[in-house]
C-alpha cells in the first residue's frame, strides 16, 4: 500500500464523513431557511413531471440496492435464503432497470435546467457543481454496471469493496480491499466521496427531510404563538428585558 | 366544548368600488420581494369572471379542499397522506406561473438613458423570470370591469356549473368585485396538506401560518388550498402566504387592506368557535346544510355557559369582551347576512361576506321603477334568477335561500331607512316582512353604513405577559427573503442569514433597495420604499459643490 492508496481508501472517505456530518449540522444551524428542494415546478411541468419521479424512484432504487449490496454482509442474505446466483440475478436486472431509469430521469432534468429559461436562471452554481458531481457518480456507476456486470463476467464486488464499505464505517480501515478493484469502481467510489463532501452545501439536503412524518400526524397542526417564537434563537445583545425569575428564598420588592 | 379564538373578517361587497387600494398596499407591505412578484395575498377580482388564479374555482382541475367520503368522512380531494407523498417529486395539481401570470417590469432605464435620437425612446416590458422581451397577455387582474372578457368569462367555473346559455345574458346585467385573501380557514386543508408540518393554526387568534424554518418547499400547500391562497416564493422555494397581518393584530390595529379600503368596507373581529364541532360541522352530509353547520359552531359570546367554557380555555377576559362587541358574530349569526365564500370546500373559511344588492338596486332603476321600494326590491330578488344562481354558486353551495334571505335584508333596510329620512316614518311591516324589528334595522344600518373605526375593527391586543415578546426584536417573519425582506445567500437567494433585528434588517434592506433597483438607473432610491426617515443616498440630485471642493 503506498501513500496515494492510503489518502484515497483512508483519508479521503474519513474526511468525505467528516464534512458530511459536521456539514449538515453546520447548515441546519446556520440556514434552516434555505433548506428546501426549491422546487422549480412553477416554471415548467411538462419535463419536470417525467424527469422528477424518473429520477427520484430510480435514484431511491439504487440507493436501496446499495445498502442491500454493500452493508448488508452476504453471509446473512445466505442466512435468508438469498444465495449468490439469486442475489447476482436480482441485482444486476433490478440495478440496471434502475439506472436506466435514473440516468433517462437525470438526463431529462439536466436538459430542463440547460434550455428552459427561469429554470436556468434559478440555477446556483451550487447546483451546477452539485450537478456534475452527481451525474459523474450516477454515469460511473451505471458504466461499471454494464461493462463488468453485463458485458463482463461479473465482478463479485461483495468481495472487495461491500467490506471495505465496511471496514471503513465500523472504524478499522482496510483499504488493500480497494486497491485491486476494477478501475470503474474505483472512480465511482470516489466520485461519491467527493459528492458527499458536497452534499451538506448544496440542495441535497432535502433528502434528509423525507417528510415520512407527514404519515403519523394529525391533519390539522395548531401550535401556540408563545411556542413558536423559539425556531430561531435571538442574537446575543439583543434580547428582550424579562423579569429575572424569582428564586427561592429570595424577596422581591 | 373546546371554545377558540378566531381573528376574521367580513366584507361587505356593495360597497366595493373595485379600486385596488387593498392590493397594492398589501402588495408593498408583503410581497414587493423577489420571488413574489406574480403574489397578491390580497386580490380583487370582477366577478363573472376566471379569478386569480385562473379558474381557481374549478377544484375538479385543481382538486383542492376536502371532500366527504361515502362513509361520512372527510379526505383531501387531491388524495391521502400516501398518495401526497407518491406524488412529491411531481405535483400534478400545482398551477404554473402561467395560470397566475408571468411577472414583469418595465426597461425604464431607456427612457433615462436612451441617446438623443429620431425615435421617442420606449420602455419594453421585461420578463421577471427570464429577463427577456415580453408580451404581456394576462395579469392578476386582466378581465377587470368585464374587459376582454367575452373571451373568457365563459371560463368561470361557477357559470360552467350554470347553464350554458347564461353567460351572455348574464354579462350585460350584473357584475361585482370580490376583494380576497386567506380565509384563515377552521379546517385548512392547507395545514392538513403540507407534508412537514411546516403550517399551523394559531391556536390564540386561529391565523393560519407558514413556518418559514420548516417549510421545505413540496409545494402541497398551494395546490391543497381551494381559494389559492398559498403561493411559492420561486426564488427562496418556501410557501408564503397572507398573514392576517398578525404583527399589526397583535399591537390592535387592523390588517393593512382593512386600513387602507377606499370603500370602508371591511370589518375584523373575534369570534369564538366549538373546535370540538369543527370537523363533525365540515363533514355534513349535504352541501348546503355547510353554511348553518359552520353558523352553529360559532359560539354566542354572551350566553354564560360560553363564557364558562371560554374562561376554561384560558381566553382572556378581555378577548372574550372583543368577541362579544365584534361586528363579525352580529354579521354572521345575528343579522345573518354575511355568508362565507364557497362552504361547498368544506375547509371552513372565516372570511366571510355581504352579498351585493347593487346589481339588483341597478336592475329595477334602469326599469324605471323606484329603487328603494321594498316591493320592487323583493320582486327583482325572486325574478333575477341568474344573478341570484350566480351568487348562490358562491356564497352558499348553490342553495337559493341564505342569498336571498341576506339581499332581502338589504333591500328592506334600504327602504326602511328611506322612510325615516324622508321623515315618512318607522314602516315596521317592512322590518318584520324579512324577520327584525325597527331596532335591529337601524342597528344594522349602522354599523354597514356609518359605523366608525373602532366599531369596525374590535382587535383585542396580544396579551400584555406575552406583549413584551412583540417587541420588533423578534418577528418571525423578518428572514432575509423571507415573508420579511430580500436579499442574497451563498445557498441561492436569501439564505443563510443570522439572525437580524427587523430594525436593522430594514435599514440595509431599504438601502439595498434604493441602490439597486435594477433594472432602474443604480444610484437612484426608490420613493415608494422610503420609511420617511433620514436623507438615503439617491434621493436628491449629488451635491455639486461637495463634489468640486
Ligand atoms: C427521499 C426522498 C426525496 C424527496 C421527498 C425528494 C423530493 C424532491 C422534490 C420535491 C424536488 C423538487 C422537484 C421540483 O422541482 O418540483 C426534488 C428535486 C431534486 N432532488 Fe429530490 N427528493 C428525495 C430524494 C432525493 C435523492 C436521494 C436525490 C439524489 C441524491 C435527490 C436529488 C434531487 C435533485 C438533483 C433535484 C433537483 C431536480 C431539478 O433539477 O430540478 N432527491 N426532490
Ligand atoms: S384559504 Fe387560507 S387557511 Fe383556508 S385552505 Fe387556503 S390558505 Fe389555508
Ligand atoms: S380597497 Fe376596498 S373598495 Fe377598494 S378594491 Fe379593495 S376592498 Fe374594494
Amino acid at each position: 500500500m503506498n501513500a496515494l492508496d492510503f489518502v484515497l481508501w483512508i483519508a479521503l472517505p474519513y474526511a468525505g464523513m467528516a464534512v458530511f456530518i459536521v456539514g449538515h449540522i453546520w447548515r441546519y444551524r446556520y440556514d434552516k431557511f434555505g433548506w428546501t428542494s426549491r422546487s422549480s415546478e412553477v416554471y415548467e411541468t411538462r419535463l419536470l413531471r417525467l424527469g422528477s419521479p424518473m429520477f427520484h424512484f430510480g435514484i431511491l432504487m439504487v440507493l436501496a440496492g446499495h445498502v442491500v449490496g454493500l452493508l448488508i454482509p452476504r453471509e446473512w442474505l445466505y442466512f435468508i435464503g438469498i444465495d449468490e446466483h439469486m442475489y447476482h440475478w436480482g441485482a444486476t436486472v433490478l440495478g440496471t432497470a434502475a439506472a436506466a431509469m435514473l440516468v433517462a430521469g437525470l438526463a431529462i432534468l439536466i436538459f430542463r435546467r440547460r434550455t428552459n429559461g427561469p429554470v436556468f436562471l434559478a440555477t446556483t452554481v451550487m447546483d451546477k457543481i452539485m450537478y456534475v458531481f452527481l451525474s459523474l457518480t450516477i454515469v460511473i456507476g451505471t458504466a461499471a454496471t454494464v461493462a463488468h456486470q453485463i458485458i463482463g463476467g461479473g465482478y463479485n464486488y461483495r468481495e472487495t469493496i461491500s467490506p471495505w464499505v465496511r471496514s471503513i464505517l465500523l472504524f478499522q480501515p482496510d483499504p488493500a480491499l480497494m486497491i485491486d478493484a476494477p478501475l470503474l469502481f474505483q472512480l465511482h467510489a470516489l466520485s461519491a466521496t467527493l459528492l458527499f463532501i458536497l452534499w451538506p452545501f448544496t440542495r441535497l439536503v432535502h433528502v434528509f427531510s423525507a417528510p415520512v412524518g407527514y404519515l403519523f400526524r394529525p391533519y390539522i397542526v395548531y401550535r401556540s404563538r408563545d411556542e413558536h417564537r423559539g425556531s430561531r434563537s435571538v442574537r446575543r445583545g439583543w434580547e428582550g428585558s424579562n423579569l429575572p425569575e424569582k428564586t427561592p428564598g429570595q424577596k422581591r420588592f | 366544548m373546546r371554545v377558540m379564538a378566531q381573528m376574521s373578517m367580513v366584507m361587505n361587497i356593495d360597497k366595493c368600488i373595485g379600486c385596488h387600494t387593498c392590493s397594492v398596499t398589501c402588495k408593498q407591505a408583503w410581497t414587493n420581494r423577489t420571488g413574489v412578484e406574480y403574489v397578491w395575498f390580497n386580490n380583487v377580482e370582477t366577478k363573472p369572471g376566471v379569478g386569480y388564479p385562473r379558474e381557481y374555482e374549478d377544484q375538479e382541475k385543481w382538486g383542492g379542499g376536502w371532500v366527504r367520503t361515502k362513509r361520512g368522512r372527510l379526505k383531501l380531494r387531491s388524495g391521502g397522506r400516501i398518495q401526497k407523498l407518491a406524488s412529491i417529486f411531481y405535483n400534478p395539481k400545482l398551477p404554473e406561473i402561467e395560470d397566475y401570470y408571468e411577472p414583469w417590469t418595465y426597461d425604464y432605464d431607456m427612457l433615462l438613458n436612451a441617446p438623443a435620437g429620431e425615435h421617442t425612446p420606449v420602455a419594453r416590458p421585461k420578463s421577471l423570470l427570464t429577463g427577456d422581451d415580453m408580451k404581456i397577455g394576462w395579469s392578476a387582474n386582466w378581465d377587470d370591469d368585464l374587459g376582454g372578457s367575452t373571451e373568457t368569462v365563459q371560463n368561470d367555473p361557477i357559470l360552467k356549473h350554470m347553464s350554458d346559455h347564461v353567460a351572455m345574458e348574464f354579462e350585460q346585467s350584473f357584475m361585482f368585485y370580490l376583494p380576497r385573501i386567506c380565509e384563515h380557514c377552521l379546517n385548512p386543508s392547507c395545514v392538513a396538506s403540507c407534508p412537514s408540518g411546516a403550517m399551523y393554526k394559531r391556536s390564540e387568534d386561529g391565523i393560519v401560518l407558514v413556518d418559514q424554518d420548516q417549510c421545505r418547499g413540496w409545494r402541497m400547500c398551494v395546490s391543497g388550498c381551494p381559494y389559492k391562497k398559498v403561493y411559492f416564493n420561486h426564488k427562496t422555494g418556501k410557501a408564503e402566504k397572507c398573514t392576517l397581518c398578525y404583527p399589526r393584530l397583535e399591537v390592535g390595529l387592523p390588517t393593512v387592506c382593512s386600513e387602507t379600503c377606499v370603500g370602508r368596507l371591511r370589518y375584523l373581529g373575534l369570534v369564538l368557535y366549538d373546535a370540538d364541532r369543527v370537523l363533525e360541522a365540515a363533514s355534513v352530509e349535504d352541501e348546503k346544510d355547510l353554511l348553518e353547520a359552520q353558523r352553529n359552531i360559532i359560539l354566542d359570546p354572551h350566553d354564560p355557559a360560553v363564557i364558562e367554557a371560554a374562561r376554561a380555555e384560558d381566553i382572556p377576559e378581555d378577548w372574550i369582551e372583543a368577541a362579544q362587541s365584534s361586528p363579525i358574530y352580529k354579521l354572521i349569526n345575528e343579522y345573518r347576512v354575511a355568508l362565507p365564500l364557497h362552504p361547498e370546500y368544506r375547509t371552513m373559511p372565516m372570511v366571510w361576506y355581504i352579498p351585493p344588492l347593487s346589481p339588483v338596486v341597478d336592475v329595477v332603476a334602469s326599469s324605471g321603477n323606484d329603487g328603494e321600494d321594498v316591493r320592487n326590491l323583493f320582486a327583482a330578488i325572486d325574478q333575477l334568477r341568474i344573478p341570484m344562481e350566480y351568487l348562490a354558486g358562491l356564497f352558499s353551495a348553490g342553495d337559493l335561500g341564505p342569498v336571498t334571505e341576506s339581499l332581502q335584508k338589504l333591500a328592506a333596510m334600504r327602504s326602511y331607512m328611506r322612510g325615516i329620512n324622508l321623515d315618512e316614518g318607522r314602516d315596521e311591516s317592512i322590518a318584520e316582512a324579512v324577520g327584525m324589528t325597527g331596532t335591529e334595522m337601524e342597528a344594522m344600518y349602522r354599523l354597514l353604513a356609518i359605523a366608525k373605526y373602532e366599531e369596525r375593527y374590535v382587535i383585542p391586543q396580544a396579551h400584555s405577559e406575552q406583549a413584551r415578546e412583540l417587541d420588533e426584536l423578534a418577528c418571525s417573519l423578518d428572514y432575509d427573503g423571507g415573508p420579511g425582506m430580500g436579499g442574497a445567500g451563498p445557498f441561492g437567494l436569501s439564505s443563510g442569514h443570522g439572525p437580524e433585528p427587523v430594525a436593522v434588517e430594514n435599514f440595509h434592506v431599504l438601502k439595498d433597495r434604493q441602490t439597486a433597483d435594477r433594472p432602474s438607473t443604480p444610484g437612484r432610491m426608490n420613493l415608494l420604499n422610503w420609511d420617511g426617515n433620514g436623507r438615503p443616498t439617491g434621493m436628491f440630485p449629488p451635491d455639486k459643490q461637495k463634489d468640486e471642493s
